[in-house]
């Protein structure tokens, strides 16, 4: 099979790409909130809807029995995908959220008893946040926070004193913040956990799209993350869990395809995955991230990887020669995601007349309030940039930033 | 002059733009010049809080008309503000009920007062009709 490495390659698969915003050639810098679709990612989720259209695991006729092996099929594409021992290990959910909350509510209700704590970080998304604050709450526990620098790095060094005492029972930390845009030390802080017999879950959320994970080499308990950053459909997440917590973990739904039998006086459970997939599942959506998942295959490794180191020098050179920018998360392990303010301008106001330049950016606090204040700010602008980004793009970016912030002057 | 003229006013003063980049220049000069709201009305009661830009808005009635004062964090809004206030201040609460305020279409500047903007600027037009609803019913 012949590797796509080539720029205008990529993006003749994204009908998306071509379209004109407000009179202009739209440049897609929004990524990190959700990412454009390859043609082979829409056309099956058509064939799906206009045809191939039977609940799983239900039935026995034709199209009951294709779209089970859609869905089956995507559960083993996402397994290859970030390397799992086996498919039980795979669930699917509607997105990165439901996958926290999924673990926040039935690890907790398993595991974490009153007076013990949870580990997050300061640079967490409040879906990182608030699922385990309610279970908390819930349960009796704290919260602990590993604080970060003034770059956006996690204060290392603190771990292990926010460990040391043995109550906390689990950590969850983003593997890429979603508004700094670096890779975070999460091989350091899991070893570290794993010291004090601690299970990590890793949100993955900005991860899965600019590393190549691998679940057994991290060795993390579990690792959550949405289709729809990854070139699928909306509304399909996966959490990947070890087997041997995923066994002790209680459902946290009930209802159909998570059963085993079911009477009034006691129902036993599916076994893994379907234990924790309750009610029909979004088939067509895991289908769909099947399908970007080999999309993604089909595109050169090489090409991402250097591609993006491109697309990071461009973007630093190009915010550096911007008067007065704070760029936050600096680090040399950055990726193509870019938050920052200038001056005193307001990101919303900059947000705003860059939409009519036909650029799509992201603006305000970005579900990271902690983080915000912790920068002193009450919003930034941010650049988050895909695959099928170009330099040209970022050369526009950069030179109508320079006119808006003239015009707001 | 009537709400109805304000709003006609401002119709022909965007009529020359041409482009949305004279129209915004324009909102982004209206925004600098937006008088200040006192200090003390840039209260947390007077905030109204948007998920973008926060928007305080400040009422006082007098003489059987409601005075708005109003600011915000963002420039462009307060661009918008200061067309909203020239509309809507000085007026008797019923003549604020009954507006329509047409003219945002008219200029072209609906979409940012959509409420899936979430700039403050919807809930700033309700929260004016509350007032101007509060204020006629305490007559």
């Amino acid at each position: 099979m012949e590797l796509i490495k080539d720029i205008s390659d990529i993006r003749h698969h994204f009908p998306a790409l071509s379209q004109s915003v407000n009179g202009k050639p739209l440049v897609y810098f929004d990524n990190g909130a959700t990412a454009q679709k390859p043609d082979c990612v829409i056309e099956l989720v058509n064939k799906m809807n206009s045809g191939i259209n039977g609940n799983i695991h239900r039935a026995v006729h034709e199209l009951s029995a294709r779209t089970t092996e859609l869905y089956e099929g995507a559960r083993e594409s996402v397994r290859n995908f970030i390397n799992a021992d086996s498919r039980e290990e795979i669930v699917f959910t509607s997105g990165t959220t439901a996958s926290i909350n999924l673990v926040a509510n039935s690890f907790s209700q398993a595991f974490l008893k009153k007076g013990e704590a949870v580990l997050l970080t300061e640079g967490e998304h409040h879906s990182n946040i608030v699922p385990w604050q309610m279970a908390c709450e819930r349960h009796g526990a704290k919260l602990r926070v590993l604080p970060v620098d003034e770059n956006g790095c996690w204060k290392m060094e603190l771990l292990d004193s926010l460990l040391s005492d043995g109550k906390v029972k689990i950590a969850s930390v983003a593997h890429i913040s979603n508004v700094l845009g670096v890779v975070n030390p999460i091989e350091e802080l899991i070893e570290a956990c794993h010291r004090f017999g601690v299970p990590v879950m890793i949100d993955g959320a900005q991860g899965i799209i600019h590393s190549s994970v691998d679940v057994k080499k991290l060795d993390c308990e579990f690792y959550v993350f949405s289709g729809h950053k990854l070139y699928g459909p909306t509304g399909i997440g996966v959490l990947y869990g070890k087997k041997v917590f995923l066994q002790k973990m209680p459902p946290w739904m009930g209802g159909g395809d998570m059963v085993g039998t079911v009477t009034f006086k006691k129902t036993t459970y599916a076994d893994l995955p379907l234990k924790f997939e309750a009610g029909t599942p979004n088939f067509i959506g895991a289908a769909g991230l099947g399908e970007a998942i080999g999309f993604l295959a089909k595109i050169d490794k090489n090409f991402i990887k250097e591609h993006e180191e491109i697309l990071v020098a461009r973007m630093l050179e190009g915010l550096a020669s911007v008067d007065k920018l704070k760029l936050y998360g600096v680090s040399d392990r950055k990726i193509s995601l870019f938050s920052f303010n200038v001056g005193n301008v307001h990101p919303t106001d900059v947000a705003m007349l860059m939409d009519k330049m036909g650029i799509a950016l992201r603006s305000g606090m970005m579900c990271a309030e902690p983080l915000m204040s912790h920068f002193g700010v009450s919003g930034m602008l941010r650049a988050s940039l895909s695959v099928y980004n170009t330099v040209e793009e970022i050369d526009y970016f950069v030179n109508s930033l320079k006119r808006v912030l003239k015009m707001l002057s | 002059m009537t709400i109805k003229e304000a709003e006609n006013q401002i119709i022909e003063e965007f009529s020359i733009f041409t482009d949305w980049l004279d129209k915004y220049e324009y909102l982004i000069e209206l925004g600098k010049s937006l008088p200040i709201i006192k200090e003390s009305s840039k209260s947390e009661t007077n905030l109204i809080k948007g998920c973008q830009s926060k928007v305080w808005l400040a009422a006082d009635y007098k003489d059987g008309k409601i005075y708005f004062t109003a600011d915000s964090d963002a420039i462009i809004t307060k661009g918008i503000i200061s067309l909203l206030i020239r509309v809507f201040s000085g007026r008797a609460p019923q003549e604020i009920i009954d507006a329509d305020l047409g003219f945002i279409k008219e200029i072209g500047l609906q979409d940012n007062l959509s409420p899936t903007r979430s700039n403050g600027l919807v809930s700033m037009i309700k929260q004016i009709k509350f007032y101007a609803l509060a204020f006629s019913a305490n007559k």
